[in-house]
């Protein structure tokens, strides 16, 4: 057991730390996934093109692709380091390249590669993934949204039309998104996941509308997307005929597997935590920082965020040695999002009245963490709500009984909708 | 980055699982407790001083293995997980590492190789009373070179040979070595919530001691020393933890109730679920303990910390969720539940608790902003 970089690593660390020193940019302010404004997108998007270039982009990729051919841990130090200098740019292309692109890699033939691999690393084109219908949320693939194949539209190479109607939802960054892979019903005749396909789509497309969603926090990351009568040809499809589950899954893996961990600050938010507790007077103008309670629960949420700091790093170390990481990384997202909202709530308690003020000119800490209040409800129900995620715990880590399904083994068309 | 154990070491801790499965079956445990028995079990005692697992971090040259605490950790982690009724924390991890860590070369020499045969049964004397251990609440004196006062509880007081105790001299809170056997010292068990492990009150009057370290070091060197016996500790209440999941997994994959397996209900899934995660949060902190304890490391005391506070999270919530998930049966004797109910609390207190670990944890933080 060795916490230190090797000497390789502290090599590839300083070199990159050099580069970062001289190129990554300054003061920019990071948005959330979605939310970026038009100077934040221009920020982002010239920092992707600026780290494709150095091969530092998509650091694990082969270079043919794009990317720096190099090693997951040197990929994981990278990240460590643009996320020490503060630069927060890459929302925009987080899903394209965590998920959409890897699955193109994966079904798509070399043209079809070569024409949008390039491009997505260099923060030239954005993707957006169009999985879950309104009807389905944690059910994801209660899809119905329909493809029709149109007979008169097969040429003379045996292509097609497919005709998609109807709608998907909680779609991250459509609005701006150029691309998208989205998953429809071709055979509603077959049980549930066996009647899906998974096609790529250009997102200008006639008949595609995105709709912002207001989110309670006040921002529009995400959206409703509307299908009319959209034509998708036959061979924009990803994967064969029906077999779209398993081609959304591959999709699923890559997101695992490009969770790097050991990143992060130390002690997550307990640090800046306790810097406001200090910063704040009790009733007899002590600082807050002095009293046990307080105390208690910083040392609470410092220790949780440390646990999955290290949980990250078990991980990483058994990427590195080319292992695949056990099952400990399953319990990240639960444990953050709930650990972020229960800080968002004791650090606005701490002020008081003053915490309900979330101008940021007046706010403490420039109102972080009332945004953190209304944001983190989200957290709890984005890529798999808490319930979700402990059924998945409990069957698949743990190997205890699914639950009882009621639409096993029947056609996709007959289950019952509720309306 | 290498943040995992090695391939030998997680063989060692192989190889103690499968021994302690052998040797220390959940029975032999509960039998213990049923006898009214010292707190202890002699014969498996033995024999784990045959494996020279009490050695295991003790160097060559005062007959140990000389292995490190990274092996240490892996034992540990066995211990815990068999609920071991052995005075194993309190001779290796408290008495062995006050020698190694503030003994003369002759008190080393002199004790070392007899905590490695297991022939010497050594412990920590620090509470006098309820609260945390401090200047304050110390009373026991020494004055030339005899010690009075009294130490409760003392775990594994009733059995040990020798204690380190923490007493003031002129006012100075110091370290010393007490034959417990020796004249002046009266003890006699005291009836505790883990019957498994034994604790005595233990009183000296004018008992000779032996100095271990400078006078008026006694705290600093009491907390270096709970520092490194909390790293390992919470390795015992990791494999605690798991052991706990592992009952309540089986158990609600065999309980049908209402028509199936209970498992299958998500109260009981999610709960379980909940259990795993605070246990590979309190994993990942005992792993960066281990590296702290094992390299020297000047981030230990805040590593500890960390490794004790989520330890005694996740080993309190498994435990008394292990019991829950058994239902009726999980509150008898016949089902093992309860032992990890009474030792998961007995090492939560024994090195001091985790409310007071927390105070100390952003006390440390403090000052590291500060610098």
């Amino acid at each position: 057991m060795d916490f230190n970089d090797t000497p390789e690593e502290a090599e590839y660390r300083a070199k990159v730390r050099a580069w970062l020193e001289e190129n990554a940019p300054r003061g920019v302010k990071g948005a959330s996934l979605g939310d970026e404004d038009e100077s934040q997108m221009d920020a982002c998007k010239a920092w992707q093109a600026k780290k494709a270039a150095a091969g530092y982009a998509q650091i694990r990729w082969p270079k043919e692709w794009g990317g720096g051919g190099g090693t997951t841990i040197q990929s994981v130090i990278f990240a460590q380091e643009e996320s020490r200098m503060g630069v927060q740019l890459g929302g925009p292309f987080a899903i394209g390249l965590g998920m959409c692109i890897p699955t193109v890699m994966a079904t798509a033939d070399d043209e079809t590669k070569k024409r949008f691999v390039g491009p997505a690393v260099g923060g030239e084109t954005i993707w957006c993934q169009l999985s879950p219908d309104p009807a389905g949320g944690s059910d994801v693939a209660a899809i119905r949204t329909r493809a029709i194949k149109d007979e008169s539209s097969v040429d003379e190479n045996g292509d097609f039309d497919w005709v998609v109607n109807g709608q998907k939802i909680w779609t991250s960054g459509a609005h701006y998104a150029d691309y998208g892979i989205v998953l429809v019903r071709t055979d509603p005749d077959a049980v549930k996941h066996k009647g899906l396909t998974m096609f790529w789509i250009d997102m200008k497309s006639p008949g595609v509308q995105c709709k912002t969603i207001h989110q309670m926090s006040g921002a529009r990351g995400f959206n409703e997307v509307f299908f009319t009568d959209v034509r998708i040809k036959d061979s924009q499809r990803l994967g064969a005929l029906h077999d779209g589950w398993n081609v959304s899954i591959i999709t699923l893996m890559n997101e695992r597997a490009s969770v790097g961990g050991g990143g992060g600050a130390r002690g997550g938010g307990a640090i800046k935590a306790l810097q406001v507790a200090q910063k704040i007077r009790d009733e007899n103008g002590d600082p807050l920082s002095n009293n046990s309670t307080v105390r208690e629960k910083i040392a609470e949420h410092y220790v949780r965020a440390e646990g999955l700091r290290f949980t990250g790093m078990r991980s990483l170390t058994a990427l590195s040695q080319g292992k695949t990481p056990g099952p400990e990384q399953s319990v990240t997202k639960l444990v953050q999002a709930a650990g972020m909202q229960d800080l968002a709530e004791f650090m606005v308690d701490l002020q008081d009245q003053a915490g309900i003020i979330r101008d940021p000119s007046l706010a403490v800490e420039n109102a972080d963490f009332q945004e953190m209040f209304l944001g983190s409800p989200g957290g709890r129900i984005a890529g798999g709500t808490d319930e979700i995620l402990r059924n998945i715990i409990a069957e698949r880590v743990l190997g205890l009984p699914g639950e009882i399904r009621v639409d096993k083994g029947v056609p996709f068309k007959d289950l019952p909708t509720g309306r | 980055m290498n943040f995992d154990f090695s391939e030998e070491q997680l063989a060692l801790k192989d190889e103690a699982r499968k021994f302690l499965a052998a040797k220390c079956p959940p029975d032999r445990v509960r039998k213990l407790m049923d006898e009214d028995s010292p707190g202890f079990d002699p014969e498996l005692w033995a024999q784990v001083a045959e494996q020279g697992w009490l050695g295991a971090a003790i160097p060559e040259e005062h007959g140990g293995l000389g292995l490190g605490y990274l092996e240490l950790c892996c034992i540990a982690e066995e211990l815990g997980r068999a609920v071991a009724p052995v005075p194993f924390a309190s001779t290796v991890y408290f008495f062995a590492e006050a020698l190694l860590r503030a003994g003369s070369a002759e008190q080393k020499a002199k004790y070392l190789p007899q905590v490695v045969t297991g022939e010497l049964i050594g412990t920590i004397a620090s509470a006098e009373q309820a609260g945390a251990v401090s200047a304050a609440n110390i009373s026991a004196e020494v004055s030339g070179g005899k010690l009075t006062g009294v130490k409760l509880p003392v775990t594994d007081g009733a059995v040990a040979h020798h204690a380190v105790v923490l007493a003031k001299e002129g006012g100075k809170p110091t370290l010393y070595i007490v034959d417990l056997n020796g004249p002046g010292v009266a003890r006699e068990a005291v009836n505790t919530i883990d019957r498994s492990r034994e604790a005595a009150r233990v009183e000296f009057k004018d008992a000779p001691v032996e100095r271990l370290g400078e006078v008026g070091d006694g705290l600093a060197l009491f907390e270096a020393i709970n520092d490194r016996a909390a790293v390992l500790i919470a390795f015992e209440q990791v494999g605690g933890s798991d052991m706990c999941l592992e009952m309540a997994k089986n158990y609600a994959l065999e309980r049908f109730a209402f028509g199936r397996a209970i498992g299958g209900y998500q109260a009981i899934k999610h709960r379980l679920a909940d259990m795993y995660a605070k246990n590979v949060l309190a994993r990942g902190n005992a792993y960066y303990g281990a590296w702290a304890l094992n390299s020297d490391a000047p981030e230990l005391p805040i590593a500890a910390a960390g490794a004790r506070i989520s330890a005694c999270d996740a080993y309190w919530f498994a435990a008394k969720e292990n019991v829950q998930v058994h239902g009726g049966m999980g509150f008898t004797w016949e089902i093992d539940a309860h032992l990890h109910y009474r030792r998961s609390r007995q090492l939560a207190l024994v090195a001091g608790s985790a409310r007071n670990w927390k105070h100390r944890l952003v006390s440390m933080l403090e000052r590291r902003n500060a610098a």
